[in-house]
């Protein structure tokens, strides 16, 4: 642990990061990683793909890594005692770890990455998805990683109930602190597994993470990437999924929460028949900076994928919706549908939304929408004719804007949470549009 | 109840109430037919408070208040429904949920109790049988994926439920089928009692068939010039609205 502990890093250039007992392919890895990003830089808005979101204030920062959070973080989990399995980390190192139980179990594996470094499918799958050569935060992110979580679930593994992976950052302008969590999650064929990460934080802070999830043949994935840094923060993320045939996989990123945030999530459907549903939903306030990249790659025929990412943008709020779905010559009878829809709450806030679809062969059906608006004054007028004050009307709108992603989540204690972090985001709305579902729900 | 006194309104700076004069009194039923483009609407849509219908002069006072001082929800709890001509598609925000707010929101005016879920589910239970309403549309969202007349039906329904002192109807009745119409009127009629009046606004007379109106008035360029009972609204049937427009020309 001593190698992580208040190490000063310039990040004009980085050396590799190396935890004792580390194989070689990792050390080679981390090595081969460090110099891609010293060669690469940071990402700057001359490129494509960065062209909205500047890095520049993370950049003139002198981070450093530093285990310890402030003291008067409190390091309680959103979830309470629900999931079956936890393991929590303070600015990337391992801080409690609440897996040994589901461990028991013969088929599943919850461990951090440090212990998990001499599987033998830790070796056959770590960084062979999230590339490292072109993408210089997921260099350095491989380069640098401390922890994170390693799961594996055996074949024909139903795991019921769902685990956590929970960071938590915290620094200040004095002192800031940055970490790079990275994840690992290997389903086998014919598992099934439900994974909740989860970012919070208080005070400036950089958490670059990486995620690499390998949904095997038959598998069913169901990922939720639940973003609520403080807002002063930074955050960098990538989820890499790589879906195998028949394969199943939900991937949800719900971002409410950090200063400036990158989120990407990239997907390759490499065997006939996976399917893959893609939501995500970003709620923004303030001065929010949130980009959302997604890469949809159709590689194998009679693959489907649903993608469907919401933004709510209140004050001087920036969102970013930047997805491209990509059909390769190969992926005969493609069925793809990507929509990005989008609610200003305020005159200045601005949405870019770039849906694309770059399509290689001719026998698939795709195709793409997005759509920016205002909340509906014919609504509005509708809710207040009945009795209901114009706050409340406002809230149930917003609410009802988001419902379609909240709805759908299957965990209630994560619903409850991601509604409770909606409401907390938008000045002016309150928490009354919870009740909506307990109430909705009677018959 | 309700006294218009020379109402002049519009929308976009362009006016089309030109000195409005109307009472309805507890208890009454009033129907107010037009052609087209006389004003039927704005004079529902200003009633009810919509955003961008201005009053320019005149006064409507509303059980002793100045109705036209109130925002559209504050009109609403005192006892002001509008059944719109539209009723708007609001997906997300589910039917039951959404009434059980309006009505506790009116009752919490009124300074009535508020309905607790069971409550409040055996009153629409209730009035759900009097539209001949189907218990699924509860659970659906606020008129999302109805038809027009599920659409009518579902604004009869609320109106049932949150029990107003004065109904507006506005065109309630236009693109309804025969079933559907007799469903408006029973609606209607089950609230029309002492203490209700109702304001039917239509093209048409076929409404007024299973609805009696106490009195009838005829719309034409933004006021009223014609009113009388029940009788009005078969000669309009027979003769159309031209021997009215008419006689108004002549009288100028």
């Amino acid at each position: 642990m001593s190698s992580v502990l208040d190490r000063d890093i310039r990040l004009a250039s980085v050396d590799p990061l190396h935890i004792d007992g580390e194989p070689d392919r990792v050390r080679r890895v981390r090595a081969q990683a460090a110099e891609r990003f010293n060669t690469l830089g940071w990402p700057t808005t001359r490129r494509e793909e960065w062209k909205y979101t500047s890095l520049t204030p993370l950049t003139s920062i002198d981070w450093k890594t530093d285990q310890r959070l402030p003291e008067d973080r409190s390091l309680a989990s959103p979830f309470g005692d629900r999931p079956i399995a936890e393991l929590m980390f303070a600015n990337g190192s391992l801080y409690a770890n609440r897996a040994t139980l589901a461990n028991e179990h013969p088929g599943i594996r919850i461990v951090p990455m440090r212990e998990a470094m001499d599987a033998e499918s830790f070796g056959q799958h770590f960084a062979r998805y999230a590339g490292y050569e072109k993408h210089a935060l997921t260099a350095l992110n491989t380069a640098l990683w401390q922890d994170g979580a390693y799961i594996e679930i055996a074949p024909g593994t139903a795991v019921e109930g769902f685990i956590h992976i929970f960071y938590i950052g915290g620094g200040t302008a004095d002192h800031p602190v940055m970490s790079h969590p990275r994840n690992l999650i290997v389903a086998g064929r014919g598992s099934q597994i439900t994974v909740v990460e989860s970012y919070f934080g208080k005070g400036m802070y950089f958490t670059n993470t990486v995620t690499e999830i390998v949904a095997g043949e038959g598998a069913v994935v169901d990922h939720y990437k639940f973003e609520n840094e403080s807002l002063e923060a930074f955050h960098t993320g990538t989820v890499q999924i790589h879906q195998e045939r028949s394969s199943n996989v939900t991937s949800r990123t719900i971002a409410t929460g950090g200063g400036l945030v990158r989120n990407e999530i990239n997907v390759a459907l490499t065997g006939e028949g996976a399917s893959l549903s893609m939501e995500g939903l970003f709620v923004l306030s303030g001065r929010q900076h949130v980009d959302n990249h997604t890469v949809i790659d159709h590689i194998a025929p009679h693959c489907d994928s649903l993608e469907l990412f919401k933004g709510i943008l209140d004050e001087n709020a920036r969102g970013i919706f930047d997805g491209r779905i990509i059909v390769e010559p190969n992926a005969v009878k493609t069925n793809s549908r990507q929509t990005n829809r989008n609610l200003l709450l305020s005159e200045s806030a601005v949405i870019d939304s770039k849906p694309t679809l770059e399509i290689h062969n001719d026998d698939v059906k795709c195709n793409h929408g997005s759509t920016i608006g205002q909340l509906d004054e014919e609504a509005l007028f509708y809710l207040r004719a009945r009795g209901i004050g114009e706050e409340e009307a406002r809230n149930l709108l917003v609410y009802a804007f988001a419902s379609e992603i909240v709805e759908r989540m299957k965990i209630d204690v994560v619903r409850e949470n991601v509604s409770r972090a909606l409401y907390s985001r938008l000045p002016g709305l309150k928490a009354e549009g919870r009740k909506q579902k307990a109430e909705g729900g009677l018959r | 109840m309700l006294d218009i006194n020379n109402l002049h309104a519009g929308i976009d700076g362009k006016e089309i109430l030109k000195g409005l004069t109307l009472h309805v009194g507890t208890g009454e039923v009033h129907a107010i037919m037009g052609p087209n483009g006389s004003g039927k609407s704005t004079l529902a849509n200003v009633l009810a408070g919509r955003p961008k219908y201005v009053a320019t002069s005149g006064t409507v006072t509303y059980q002793g208040k100045d109705l036209l001082a109130l925002p559209a929800e504050e009109r609403a709890r005192e006892g002001v429904f509008l059944a719109m001509q539209y009723p708007v598609e609001i997906p997300g925000v589910n039917n039951i949920y959404f009434l059980k707010a309006a009505l506790n929101s009116i009752r919490k005016h009124q300074g009535q109790e508020e309905l607790d879920a069971m409550e409040f589910l055996q009153l629409a239970r209730e009035k759900m049988k009097l539209v001949e309403m189907d218990e699924t549309f509860m659970n659906r969202s606020v008129n999302e994926g109805f038809s027009g007349g599920e659409k009518k039906r579902n604004e009869i329904f609320q109106m049932a439920v949150l029990d107003p002192k004065l109904a507006i109807l506005d065109e309630t009745d236009s693109g309804l089928d025969i079933d559907a119409l007799r469903i408006v009127a029973q609606g209607v009629n089950a609230l029309a009692s002492e203490k209700h009046s109702v304001l039917v606004i239509t093209h048409y007379q076929r409404l007024l068939r299973y609805l009696v109106p106490d009195f009838v008035h005829v719309l034409a360029d933004g006021r009223i010039v014609k009113s009388g009972g029940k009788e009005l609204a078969e000669e309009l049937e027979q003769k159309g609205y031209e021997w009215i427009e008419d006689e108004v020309a002549a009288a100028r």
